[in-house]
């Protein structure tokens, strides 16, 4: 019982960290984003050409699969994304199954369709008894840092400049314009942050999701869930939907592995004929 | 205004050639039969999107469902001994059409994105279904002994493909019938009011929620026939008729041909198919690469698809005759 509490909440902090980039620059300008796995798929590469080709500490491998996804994501923002601001939802959904589908393609050209596995460093392994429940350092560890990670962005969304030109500008874009706030650059901005903590989660997550190239595929529809139920005005939503998700998701597969992921996928069609701006939203 | 806004239209000659393309192909291509029904049942799928896509607006990541319900609903009829293809074919529709209607008005509701996530839901629902039911759909082994008896009780569904070949082509004939009466009937110019600006729609007293819902349950059960043809000319109903790819993949194929439009769904069925089959010729692995690249460089350079390009072209060369009235679309 613990031991599946645990797995589940250390997988809905993974997937708050891998989504709520999305979630955020969704709310910003409205766009139908289905490529961020391809962003999360690239820190995922990092981190497993670093560790196992190169041999730098896992731990060293996080930054760089951060910084690196944030510059995939800035460079795809500023070139292609920002042409299609203005497009149809349909263009934007199109457009971005387009980027998933090289994606998928160029991983699998140049790491090969097969899972790809690390070593975690000695001090992750192992696993500590709680009662009468086993529990994996790694979990744990994962919990520790996106519990630390989601404070600091819900701090830095509410507490800095920054964060308080975001919310307005999510609140209402062309007024946040008309009081001299540049958009365009905050937005920019946070893509590149989203985009940097997908990678970020695609580090963590090779351990506990695996990666290989449908990895962009596989959990996008989870991104989307937790940004469809988690709604897109504030970052509390998401994080809390995706603990639901992840809970969810490991109990049902744990105590009723017949019917797998139906539960997920009707779970969330049934929180969003309920609620279709999402079961967290202000409105 | 005394003219109708709406009269019946007439056919074109130049539709009705164009539906002589594929009696043409059925003799010059003798060799590639089963591509080009494949090809057809690609292209009443995708225009079976475009009503509910092109004509009311609403996007759907989840519209295999259908395709697949028709698919396993034709085959699974067939595996149980009743291998009638003609009925088979209209409970395939009806199936999908109830289950269109019962999740329509699911749809109807939200916004773009959660119809977005409605539909794909509903579609990875009946996709683990199918996954789960091993007893019922043969799960991931996908479903055997399809038995499909002759066409009219006379013709065999034979090796080379030539009844099969007829059936679809009959089956898109008829239906794409159906379609185009449907979008130049009163009903078809109010879904189109409805895309444009739902709002005055509404305050014009159209019921706008019932022919959304109306357009989604006829999208349904096309889309199920075309599942059904799938099924009962390969004899075969694999677990991805139900996948997401299969979903993206008509979105693909419409808005590469050009949405809102009927004959984009043809139209781009045909690039698709012929798109596939080179570039899979050359790189069997990575064609998904293309694909993608294909896909982000229409969305940048080409909105409208392939029809789209037609038509501006024929604007700009229209411009330099100095033709004051513009020439009206074909579909």
């Amino acid at each position: 019982m613990l031991t599946v509490l645990v797995d589940g909440v250390a997988y809905g902090m993974l997937l708050f960290i891998l989504a709520c980039g999305l979630s955020v620059t969704m709310g910003l300008m409205n766009f139908i984003n289905l490529a961020h796995g391809a962003f999360a798929m690239v820190g995922g590469y990092v981190t497993v050409i670093m560790l196992n080709d190169m041999g730098v500490p896992f731990l060293a491998c996080l930054p760089a699969a951060f910084v690196l996804a944030a510059l995939a994501g800035v460079v795809l923002e500023r070139t292609l994304y920002v042409r299609l601001y203005k497009a149809s939802h349909l263009d934007q959904v199109m457009f971005t199954i387009g980027l998933v589908f090289i994606a998928m393609a160029t991983a699998d050209y140049f790491m090969g369709a097969q899972q790809k596995l690390i070593q975690l460093p000695e001090f992750l392994r192992g696993r500590v008894g709680i009662g009468d429940a086993q529990i994996s350092y790694y979990r744990l560890f994962i919990v520790l840092l996106c519990g630390l990670l989601a404070v600091g962005l819900q701090f830095a969304l509410t507490r800095t400049r920054f964060g308080a030109q975001l919310r307005a500008a999510v609140d209402d874009g062309r007024v946040a314009r008309g009081l001299g706030i540049d958009v365009s650059r905050l937005f920019a901005v946070t893509f590149a942050v989203g985009s940097g903590l997908a990678g970020l989660g695609g580090a963590l997550g090779v351990e506990l999701l695996g990666l290989d190239p449908t990895f962009a595929v596989r959990f996008m529809i989870y991104f989307l869930i937790v940004v469809a139920v988690g709604g897109t005005d504030s970052i509390v939503g998401p994080f809390l939907a995706s603990l639901l998700l992840g809970i969810g998701d490991v109990a049902g597969k744990y105590y009723v592995p017949g019917i797998g992921s139906f539960i997920i996928y009707a779970i969330m069609v049934g929180v969003l004929i309920v609620r279709p701006q999402g079961l967290f939203a202000r409105r | 205004m005394t003219q109708p806004m709406v009269s019946p239209k007439p056919w074109w000659p130049m539709e009705v050639g164009f539906f002589l393309i594929p009696v043409a192909a059925f003799f010059l291509f003798p060799l590639h039969l089963p591509l080009i029904t494949e090809m057809m049942i690609l292209a009443l799928f995708a225009v079976s999107l475009d009503l509910v896509l092109g004509y009311a607006g609403i996007v759907s990541l989840g519209h295999a469902a259908f395709f697949g319900l028709g698919a396993y609903a034709a085959g699974i009829l067939a595996q149980q001994g009743w291998g009638e293809p003609l009925s088979g074919l209209v409970f395939a529709g009806a199936v999908a059409g109830v289950v269109g209607l019962l999740t329509g008005v699911l749809v109807l509701r939200g916004s773009d994105l959660t119809r977005l996530m409605v539909t794909l839901g509903i579609g990875m629902m009946l996709f683990e279904a199918a996954n789960k039911m091993n007893w019922l759909t043969g799960g991931a082994d996908g479903l055997q002994g399809v038995m499909v008896e002759p066409l009219l009780g006379a013709f065999q569904f034979d090796i080379f493909g030539h009844t099969a070949f007829w059936y679809a082509y009959a089956g898109l004939v008829v239906l794409f019938y159906v379609a185009r009466r449907l979008v130049h009937s009163p009903f078809g110019l109010c879904l189109r009011g409805i895309k444009t600006n739902r709002l005055r729609m509404s305050a014009l007293g159209s019921r706008v929620n019932l022919h959304l819902l109306a357009v989604y349950t006829v999208g349904a059960m096309m889309a199920g026939i075309a599942g059904g043809l799938l099924a009962q000319t390969t004899q075969f109903v694999s677990l991805d008729v139900l996948s997401f790819e299969r979903s993206a993949e008509v979105l693909l194929v419409l808005v590469l041909g050009g949405p809102g439009r009927l004959y984009g769904g043809i139209i781009g069925a045909v690039a698709f198919t012929v798109m596939h089959e080179v570039l899979s010729g050359f790189t069997t692995h990575y064609w998904q690469f293309w694909l993608g690249l294909v896909l982000v460089l229409l969305v940048l350079f080409a909105r409208g698809g392939l029809l789209g390009l037609v038509d501006a072209l024929r604007k700009r060369a229209a411009r330099g005759t100095a033709s004051a009235a513009a020439p009206e679309r074909a579909a």
